[in-house]
């Protein structure tokens, strides 16, 4: 027993110097080796007497377990040691530039059009769209504005062909012609998309867009006009209050007509909408024409509704302080990037329509 | 349309705030464009009296004249006129004043070293006649207790701007404006005050409506007015012709254009000396030429409505009158003419001739056919107070009578359109007030339409009349409904919206540019699709209707490389043109990139960019769409603006006619003759019509899920092919030969060079093995090994590399 407790005292003693694996290696084999000064006692087990054999046995084991996990939390240091004197030289400078990520956007236009299907879709409305080549009759006759209409020098057309039968459409209210003719009643529709007039300076752009709406069924009167225009207003814009005037004015595809004007102030010389006793115009509306359903083959006696048509890029320039309409199609890298959105911003009604 | 508050109040009996009217205006649809206070500029010019003259010290033509200007001292004013002599009044404008001939702003300034204190100014210098030889002579009688008052006395005159809607060409005249105001409730329209005009004898030119079909003028009134003097006009007519920003020009053509202003009545006044016998209004012939108060010369096509005589064309009816038969101020006879012109007629021959006038802008929206006689006695009446002169009877001439067309109104509509309720005889004081005769038969409504308002032709627009006029304010605002009838995106527009962002979401700007190019670029990317041109393209370099997204992606992104951007990725979702008809039509994604990965970076190596990026990008995209990668299948086949050599085509499976995207380099010849310096240029397109519809849903797909657990091995091969063979064709043969076991190849080595022949090529790739059965033992794997080598040798013609 007390050569037993003599090696352990021994060993430990050894272990806690410096060591390196190799050492701490050799001893471990010194001791539980094959011929180990352990492995030997536990080999002379057989020859004690009875009475004596079990308490050996059982000091014996206790010291292999003392030993033991005194070599291997030994071993473990070392190691230790090792991989934390390895990483002193395997330092590196953090604050070096990252990976490249080349950060894609979404153009201002198409981010609006998103938040706008998003915001008509919680309201009931589908997404119509139409050919940007159309002919005089979807843009303009079936329209209510015939060829010898003055209301048809209001529109600056491009012009396909000579006999200016093909057109480019010059605002989207040609989709409210080919969603009707192609369907029955109820319609519920919106409709972007590129519009075109040959007009062109500072505050205009030979090719812009429009968004139609078309709400077609038995019963739908201007003050639906009021309640759809005043709520998409308010979600398009998040803001909780919206001031809304209606002003008489006159297309030829509805009546009564109206122009839409927006209130808003000026804060350092920025526009905020919503309240402010000035006065934005932004879009036109109106009661569709009688003969505008009479065209389409929808019985004017039975359904009855409204449409209306917004500038989209304008909107746009509203909503995100973008003062000039014609960088929007100008492709500098730099516009591009600044007003551009993360792809990953998808407006929805659920996550709401902006960060 | 312009006028003053002041000339509205000659029809509009009212004591509201100028404020309320303008307020108004707008309420009732007549947008108001501006209003500005006329004072601000003409307040600054008085009335003055020269004190004293003397001679400039250093110029012969030169004086100085002391102008007592109703102030305690007269100031000095350098003067040029002959007629500027002492006592004479006149008018000054003291510094800071803007000179209306001119703009000119006044400052006190040294005219050969003598400090001048203003201007005394002539008449052709405010606008007020063409008399420029000397300073303004007023009238002793009538200025002399006015000195240092205004000379324009509309100094409280406010002029309005409205932006008349092109439905209402009543409200092209005062009066017009100021019905729409009395009936909305801010005042009582005037009577027009009956003229006691003195008719005698008949007209003594005969007048003529050819008939003839497509005839444009159905009424012709005239009367003739002898021994007139033509003079310069009175103040008030001028300076009523001066606030509305037009120049006075005689005393007879300011009473036409006064009376059109005040009225919307056209009237055009011939000199009747110049007349050849007879008026004649009759369709044009061919050829005919005139030389037009524009001074230019008109050649007229077939059916132009004409007023001539006996020698010729004398004018377009309701366009523009002619040289030949003008007034001038030494007139003696004059022919008025009040006529009624089909607007259809007026719009036709106004577009092919190219010429706007105030007169055919009327015409063509619909004068009041009913205001004839009106406008003739109301301008003979002026005429002959001015210019005296013996007025003839009317003489009218027609071929249609224009009687009031009627409607039935049910009065319930107005309910069903608006969403409110007014009371009906709220709703017939308004019409009565606009000009209806209205009668109410129980539940409607019989109508008639005053003659004014041609705009007016069935029941909606009488909603119109009386909602604009009770207000739109009136109207409620109903929550919207939230039921749907269709879901909000179809498949295609879902898929646009999500390509749009998955292309974006790989590093590209998106951008959005004109549909339409210059077809100079077009033609490098057309192919074999139709140039569209453009009739009248807004300039030449913007004159076609693209064919490729390419078109105006690469024109952009020159520009930006001009800007000093290097490494650019942009992308266009949007339309490209086959021809012109509606529907001809494609939807393309357009992207390229230029330059180099990694440029100037601390940690990796720059390379520059190639048509493997751009294959990951168009490849992943249409992975992320949905479209299985497996059975995608390239082909060399690309358009003629990649590169011959590093473009290719994508199908989404072997046996599709139409690929859904090409991708590639540019041809190197296009960026030379674009001038596009970079050191790499490469792109895609992906073609959405093509993009056919996934025939497993996703929600199909999901639930197939199927994995093994069993141990996978992995082999390496190398084989030597022909240096034209393609790799895709070899994954095929390697996939297809037990798809159970194989499930994944990769190459990762292609070599060329020593040891290999100089005509082939050595591909490398490691193949993964795997059962779903069971581990497969060494014997399997050695199996499927051996018929790996001598499938793809059989098969290829390649030999395994040892």
């Amino acid at each position: 027993m007390s050569d037993i407790k003599k090696i352990k005292d021994e060993y430990l003693n050894k272990l806690d110097s410096d060591l390196n694996i190799e050492s701490v290696n050799k001893i471990k084999t010194e001791l539980f080796g094959k011929n180990g000064q352990i492995s030997n006692f536990f080999k002379s087990l057989g020859s004690l007497p009875n009475d004596e054999r079990k308490k050996f046995a059982s000091d014996l084991n206790s010291i292999k377990e003392e030993l033991l996990d005194k070599i291997n939390s030994k071993l473990q240091e070392i190691e230790t040691k090792a991989i934390n004197s390895k990483l002193e030289n395997e330092k590196v400078d953090v604050t070096l530039p990252e990976r490249e990520i080349n950060q894609g956007k979404i153009h201002p236009v198409s981010q609006v059009i998103d938040e706008i299907s998003s915001i008509f879709s919680e309201i009931g409305f589908s997404v119509e769209e139409g050919p940007d080549v159309e002919n005089e009759h979807n843009n303009f006759t079936a329209l209510n504005t015939p060829d010898n209409h003055p209301a048809r020098d209001m529109h600056d057309t491009f012009y396909l062909d000579n006999n200016k039968g093909l057109l480019l459409r010059t605002h989207t209210s040609p989709v409210q012609v080919r969603t009707m003719l192609n369907g029955k009643p109820p319609f519920k529709i919106i409709a972007p998309g590129r519009t075109y007039r040959s007009d062109s300076d500072q505050t205009h752009s030979p090719m812009f867009h429009q968004v139609e709406g078309l709400h077609i069924d038995k019963d739908i009167n201007m003050g639906h006009l009021k309640g759809c225009l005043n709520y998409f207003i308010k979600s398009f814009f998040e803001v909780d209050k919206i001031k809304m005037r209606f002003r008489p004015s006159h297309f030829p595809f509805t009546e009564p007509s109206a122009e839409v004007d927006i209130g808003y102030e000026l804060k350092d010389g920025k526009i905020v909408i919503g309240e402010g006793d000035r006065w934005l115009e932004i879009l036109g509306c109106g009661m569709v024409h009688p003969n505008v359903l009479k065209n389409v083959k929808v019985n004017p006696d039975k359904y009855q509704g409204y449409a209306f048509g917004i500038g989209l890029d304008r909107l746009g320039m509203l909503k995100y302080g973008i003062n000039d309409l014609r960088a929007f199609f100008e492709t500098d890298y730099r516009w591009l990037n600044h007003f551009g959105f993360d792809p990953l911003d998808v407006p929805s009604n659920y996550r709401g329509l902006s960060r | 349309m312009k006028f003053t508050i002041g000339w509205l109040k000659e029809h509009l009996d009212t004591k509201k705030k100028d404020s309320e009217l303008i307020e108004k205006l707008t309420d009732v649809g007549l947008e108001v464009e501006s209003f500005e206070n006329l004072s601000s500029g003409l307040d600054s010019f008085k009335v003055a009296k020269i004190i004293n003259t003397e001679q400039h010290p250093n110029a012969d033509r030169l004086r100085i004249c002391d102008v007592d200007i109703g102030l305690d001292n007269t100031v000095k004013v350098v003067c040029g006129a002959p007629n500027a002599k002492k006592d004479l009044l006149t008018i000054y404008a003291g510094p800071g004043s803007i000179i209306p001939k001119n703009n000119m702003k006044l400052t006190v300034s040294k005219i050969r070293g003598v400090t001048s204190y203003g201007m005394l100014c002539s008449e052709s210098e405010l606008n007020l006649s063409d008399e420029s030889k000397g300073i303004t002579e007023l009238k002793i009688s009538k200025y002399s207790d006015k000195i240092g008052k205004n000379f324009f006395n509309s100094s409280s005159e406010k002029v309005v701007d409205l932006s008349i809607t092109p439905n209402r060409p009543d409200c092209l005249g005062v009066r017009g404006i100021a019905r729409d105001l009395a009936a909305a409730g801010v005042g009582k329209l005037k009577k027009i005050s009956k003229n006691n005009i003195k008719k005698n004898g008949s007209q003594k030119i005969k007048v003529s409506i050819k008939k003839e079909k497509n005839q444009g003028c159905t009424v012709f009134g005239s009367c003739l007015i002898e021994g007139v003097t033509n003079q310069e006009s009175p103040r008030w007519l001028k300076e009523k012709i001066v606030s509305l920003g037009q120049k006075p020009i005689s005393a007879i053509v300011d009473i036409t254009n006064y009376v059109m202003l005040d009225l919307n009545r056209p009237l055009h006044a011939y000199d009747a000396d110049k007349i050849n016998r007879e008026i004649i209004v009759r369709n044009s012939i061919k050829g005919e030429t005139f030389n037009a108060l524009d001074n230019k010369e008109y050649k007229l096509d077939d059916d132009m409505c004409v007023i001539s005589d006996q020698s010729g064309v004398l004018g377009l009816g309701g366009i523009i009158g002619g040289t030949r038969s003008g007034t001038e101020i030494k007139t003696k006879n004059i022919l008025l003419e009040s006529a009624y012109f089909i607007p259809r007629s007026i719009r036709k021959t106004s577009k092919l001739l190219n010429v706007d006038t105030d007169a055919k802008f009327r015409f063509e929206r619909g004068v009041d056919p009913q205001s004839i006689e009106l406008g003739l006695s109301k301008a003979a009446e002026l005429i002959s107070e001015i210019c005296g002169g013996k007025i003839s009877n009317f003489d009218i001439q027609k071929t249609d009578k224009y009687d009031k067309n009627k409607i039935k109104f049910n009065l319930s509509l107005f309910e069903k359109i608006t969403g409110f309720k007014i009371n009906d005889n709220e709703i017939i004081k308004i019409l009565t007030d606009l000009g209806f005769e209205v009668s109410k038969k129980k539940l409607e409504l019989d109508l008639k339409i005053p003659t004014w308002r041609p705009d007016i032709t069935e029941p909606i627009d009488i909603v119109e009349e009386i909602v604009r006029i009770k207000g739109y304010e009136n109207i409620e605002t109903l929550e919207p409904e939230k039921t749907k009838i269709k879901d909000t995106l179809n498949r295609e527009q879902k898929l646009f919206h999500f390509l749009q962002r998955s292309v974006a979401s790989k590093g590209y700007f998106e951008t959005i540019t004109w549909s339409f190019t210059d077809s100079k670029i077009n033609k490098f990317f057309k192919e074999n699709l139709k140039e569209v041109k453009i009739v009248n393209p807004i300039s030449s370099d913007l004159d076609v209707l693209r064919n490729s997204i390419f078109t105006n992606l690469t024109f952009y992104l020159k520009k930006n490389l001009d800007r000093g951007f290097k490494d650019i990725s942009l992308f266009e979702i949007g339309p490209i043109f086959k021809d012109s008809k509606p529907g001809e039509q494609l939807t393309v994604i357009g992207a390229i990139k230029s330059g180099k990965v990694s440029r100037l970076n601390w940690n990796e190596k720059d390379r520059t960019v190639d048509i493997f990026d751009v294959k990951k990008d168009v490849i992943q995209t249409l992975v992320e769409a949905g479209y299985d990668k497996q059975s995608f299948f390239v082909r060399e086949k690309s358009p003629s603006y990649y590169h011959p050599g590093k473009s290719g085509s994508i199908y989404l499976d072997k046996d599709e006619i139409d690929p859904v995207a090409y991708f590639g380099e540019i041809h190197p010849n296009i960026i030379n003759k674009l001038d596009i310096k970079t050191e790499s240029l490469v792109g895609f397109e992906i073609y959405m019509d093509y993009l056919k519809e996934n025939k497993i849903k996703l929600k199909d797909l999901k639930p197939n899920f199927e994995y093994s657990d069993y141990q996978k091995s992995e082999r390496d091969f190398a084989f030597v092919v022909d240096k034209n063979f393609k790799a895709q064709d070899l994954i095929e043969i390697i996939s297809s030969i037990d798809k159970n076991l194989i499930r994944s190849i990769k190459i990762f080595d292609i070599y060329e060079g020593e040891n290999i022949p100089h005509d082939k090529k050595s591909i490398a790739l490691n193949v993964t093995i795997q059962s779903s059965e069971k581990t497969l033992e060494e014997t399997d794997l050695e199996k499927i090994n051996k018929l790996i080598i001598s499938t793809v040798e059989t098969k290829s013609g390649a030999k395994i590399r040892s």
